[in-house]
Order: structure tokens, then sequence, then C-alpha cells
């Protein structure tokens, strides 16, 4: 039990985390803190965070996100939270939770489109001021 | 002189008789959807309800009076499903004054003051079970409008396709907190099944933004936003901008228009798409 | 009202805080509610749960299948003897917040359900009852 970790994936600069269990709270404070050691070793530029295997997500959890995305900017990267459910999202709004600060796509395929073009926009970004 | 409940529980079959008669004798009183066994039972169960519960008291809204009160919920519940109407089932109730007062009449004899307190008591005591039972129709009829209302919510918050990736929802008539539950249902479904990238809410038909209204809207637009959509809210009029500025609503995350056509446009911008008219010079 | 089942769940660690969840959601498809239903109650029961756990010390979550008026409905009662909730009023205030705010989120679970009950007293303990009917 005390073992059990959510399995990152590190695709080149990009990070993505699949949570396909219900969590006990021990077990969402340790992926944070898995991510951001993993950020960090591996200077990463983005994270995908993806619960559309989730049914369910309380403020714990919904807090972890929100921490998770506030730590990777932090650390210079950005975040984004795909795939949730309907019922989860008409949920989380009526609990009073909107997550503001964190990206979200539908799935994972618009959520790297829109990691690259964050990616895009803040190099720019940084060259204009760099200049 | 004996009490009310004792007379009435010493005349309880004269009375079962008398008031089924009653209720049989009538054609409009019982057209023939129950039978008379039936109806004989439940006058029975009733009268001995009744007599038990004025041993205590004749308030017939105390404790002690839930059997009976329970029994008349459920009698006027199984009356509306058998299809009698309101009349027929309060008639139920109103029909043992004829009976009970008839009871009263012979005890009370030649006291004429005695013969008016017990009539008026039972008067008002049938009164009392009569009332009851109206309002036990009208939380019945209540709960049925209350889910037809529901169904035809849904029926009325139609999810529109306008082009790949570009939902509608026009939004007619108020947005209150149970409306706003089926809008968001029924949207956020329509994102997932469709793949859609935007959805546009449409307000040209919500006549008052008010602050709750707008609390509904932006509840909505948040739920959109969690599940990586985006959100273009279009017919905003003058007013309601004000009203929106009023309350301090933020809106920064997300993009109004005046009109849906305005809408549209910028929603196909954002997919990429690209509107040119042919043979223009 | 009639209470047709009952049980009893320990929570005492947050394991127990999912084993809550997983109970309350067998119950809610027993009783066949909504998909979103469902979500609302046991996100409920989890926010309560945990609640009893972190600020109640642990406690329990009793749960009862109730039958009003012919309708179903599911309660939970979550019981503590922690310290208890100085000031209800304050703890229920909290209104709709766009953040992801920090306390007891309260008025958010309140919201997730039909009927909310909360009593509690310093020193000796707090008790929330939530219930959705079908």
């Amino acid at each position: 039990m005390s073992d059990e970790r959510i399995p990152i994936l590190r695709m080149g600069d990009y990070l993505l985390v699949s949570i396909q269990v219900d969590m006990h709270d021990k077990l969402a404070v340790r992926l944070q803190e898995d991510l951001t050691e993993t950020i960090s070793r591996h200077v990463s530029k983005g994270v995908m965070i993806d619960i559309s295997a989730l049914d369910l997500v309380d403020s714990f959890v919904g807090r972890m996100i929100a921490n998770i995305s506030a730590m990777a900017r932090i650390l210079d990267a950005k975040t984004v939270l795909v795939g949730m459910r309907p019922a989860v999202a008409i949920t989380l709004v009526e609990l009073g939770l909107s997550l503001p600060g964190v990206s979200t796509a539908l799935n994972v395929e618009r959520g790297m489109a829109l990691l690259r073009k964050q990616l895009e926009r803040g190099e720019h970004a940084d060259e204009r001021h760099a200049q | 002189m004996a009490s009310l409940s004792d007379l009435i529980s010493k005349n309880q079959n004269a009375l079962i008789e008398a008031w089924t008669r009653e209720l049989l004798g009538n054609p409009t009183k019982s057209p023939g959807r129950i039978t008379d066994a039936e109806l004989r039972r439940q006058t029975h169960s009733l009268l001995q309800l009744i007599a038990s519960a004025l041993e205590s008291n004749d308030d017939v809204a105390s404790p002690a009076w839930q059997p009976t009160r329970e029994f008349l919920e459920e009698t006027s519940r199984s009356r509306v499903l058998q299809g009698f109407d309101w009349a027929e089932i309060a008639t139920f109730i109103f029909s043992l004054k004829k009976p009970l007062f008839a009871v009263v009449r012979d005890a009370c004899g030649r006291d004429s003051n005695e013969l008016a307190d017990r009539t008026w008591q039972a008067s008002r005591l049938v009164d009392e079970l009569g009332l009851h039972t109206v309002r036990t129709l009208q939380k019945v009829r209540d709960a049925v409008i209350n889910r037809q209302q529901t169904e035809l919510l849904e029926l009325s918050t139609p999810v529109v396709k306008l082009w790949e990736g570009v939902l509608a929802l026009p939004l007619i008539g108020t947005l209150d907190s149970a409306r706003t539950q089926v809008v968001m249902e029924s949207l956020l479904k329509a994102i997932v099944d469709t793949n859609s990238e935007t959805a546009i809410l449409d307000i040209t038909g919500v006549p008052t933004v008010d602050t709750l209204v707008a609390q509904h809207l932006m509840r909505t637009v948040t739920a959109i936003r969690l599940m990586g959509a985006d959100c273009i809210i279009s017919g905003v009029r003058p007013q309601i901008a004000q009203t929106i500025v009023h309350l301090g609503i933020d809106l920064t995350d997300i993009s109004t228009k005046a009109t849906l056509a305005d809408a549209l446009s910028l929603a196909l911008k954002r997919g990429g798409f690209v509107v040119t008219r042919r043979g223009a010079s | 009202m009639n209470v047709t089942r009952s049980d009893v769940l320990a929570i005492r660690s947050e394991y127990d805080i999912v084993l809550a969840r997983q109970t309350a959601r067998a119950l809610c498809q027993e009783l066949n509610f909504s998909l979103v239903e469902i979500t609302k109650m046991v996100t409920a029961a989890s926010e309560i749960a945990r609640n009893t756990l972190i600020h109640g010390k642990g406690g329990s979550m009793r749960w009862e299948l109730l039958v009003e008026n012919g309708r179903a409905g599911l309660r939970l009662v979550f019981e503590d003897a922690g310290p208890g909730i100085a000031d209800i009023g304050l703890a229920m205030s909290d209104g709709w917040t766009s953040g992801s705010g920090l306390g007891k989120g309260l008025p958010g679970t309140k919201r997730l359900v039909n009927d909310f009950d909360i009593q509690s007293q310093v020193g000796t303990g707090t008790r929330v009852s939530i219930v959705r009917w079908k």
C-alpha cells in the first residue's frame, strides 16, 4: 500500500499523468510531490493531467490539481487538465470550485495542441523580453 | 350526555351503513370505480380511527390524529390513481355529516343546547378532515406538476450544432436553479458527444439578468470551461452589460457578443475556419 | 419515514474515506439515482467523511435507505467526538466562491444534497446528516 504511486509518463519535454484510480488522500499528495520532483529533474516544459477515467473529483483532488498547476508554473512549466466528465464538472461547480488558473482541454489530443501553443507563445514572450 | 367519541363508537355499525348508503346512493359520489366491500372497509376503518382519536381530543392537527390523517392521505392518493376527481374524493368525507348529525340528534333528544354543541363539534370535525383531504390532493397535484415541469424543461432546452465543433444553446425564459441543472447536463453531454470546442450560450431570450440569473449563468460557463471547451455568451443587451458590471462579475475569460451571428463568427475563427463568399470581386 | 436498511462504517483512516465513497456509490446505484445525482452524493460523502477524519479526529458514517411518501432516499450520518465547531453560522456562510477555498467546504456540500443537517458542540463533537431523494 505504501509503495503505490500514480505513474508519470515522460514524452520529451512533456509529462503525462493519467489518473485511473479512486485515490486515497496520501496517494494524491504523493502524486503532487512526485510531479514537482519530476518536472524539476527533467526541466519539463508541460504537464498533462488526464482525468477522463475519473468519475469523481472532490475538493481534495481539486486542490491537488490547482496546486500542481501553481507549482508547475513556478518551475516554468505549463499544465493542462483534460477529460473532465460532465457530471464531475457540474458537481465541482456546485461545490464552489472553479480551478482558476488551470488550463483545460477536452481530451489528450487537444491538450497536447494547447500545451504546444502555450509553449510557443511563452518562448516568443521570453524572446521579446530578452531583446 | 355521551361524548362524540362514545356516540360514534356505540353507533358504529349504523354509521357505517348510513354513510356507505349515502356514498353509494349518489351516482356522482361513487361511479363504480370502487367496490361496495372496499367502500365498507374504508368507512369502517376511518370511523374506528376517528372514534379512537376523539378519545384524546378533537384537534385534527394534533399527534393523536396522525393515524387518521395518514389513512385519509392514503385513501385520497389511491382514489386519485383510481381516477376520482377532487369533488368525489372530498365528498367521501363530507357525506359523513348527514349520518353523524342523525346520530347526534337521536342522542340529544330535546336538549337543544346539547344538540347545537354536539352538531357544531361534529360539523367542525368533518370539515377539518375534509380540508386535510383537500390539502393532500393539492400536494399530489403539485408533485405531478413539478414532474411535468421538469420534463418540459428538458424538452425546451435544445442544443444546436451550428458547425463542426460549435454548439449553440438559445436560452429562452428565466434561468432558475432547476433549469440551469438541465441546461448544464444537456449542454455538457452534447459537448462530449460532438467533441465540440466552443459552446455559445445565447441569452437573447432571457428577459432579466439579476444576481441569481448571473450566478446560474456563471455556473454553466465555469462547468463548460472545466471540461475544456470555450464558452461565448451572445445576445448581451446593453442593460445586461450594465448589470454584469454592477454585479462585479469577472468576465475576462469569457467572450461576449451582441448577436449569435457575431458569436458564430468568432467561434469559426477560433476553430481555424475561414469563410469566403464565392464570386466576390 | 421508514428506514429499510442501515449499517455503520468506521472513519478512522483515509482508506475509510475511499470506502465511504464506494459504499455511498453502491447504495446510490441500488436506488437508481442518475449519474449526476450519484456524483453529487458521493462527492458530498467524501467531503464530510474527510471532515470527520481530519477535523473530527475520526468517527463513523451510518448509512440508511429511506422510504417516505413513496419516494426512496439515502441518508448518510457522520458523527465524531472531536473538538466540535464553535461557530456553525460562520462555517456555513462561505457562499459560492470561485476559488479553491480552504475551510470545511460545508456550504458547497450542502448544495450537493437535498437535506443537510449539522449539529455540533464544542468539546463534544459533530454530527452531519445528508440526504438525497430519488
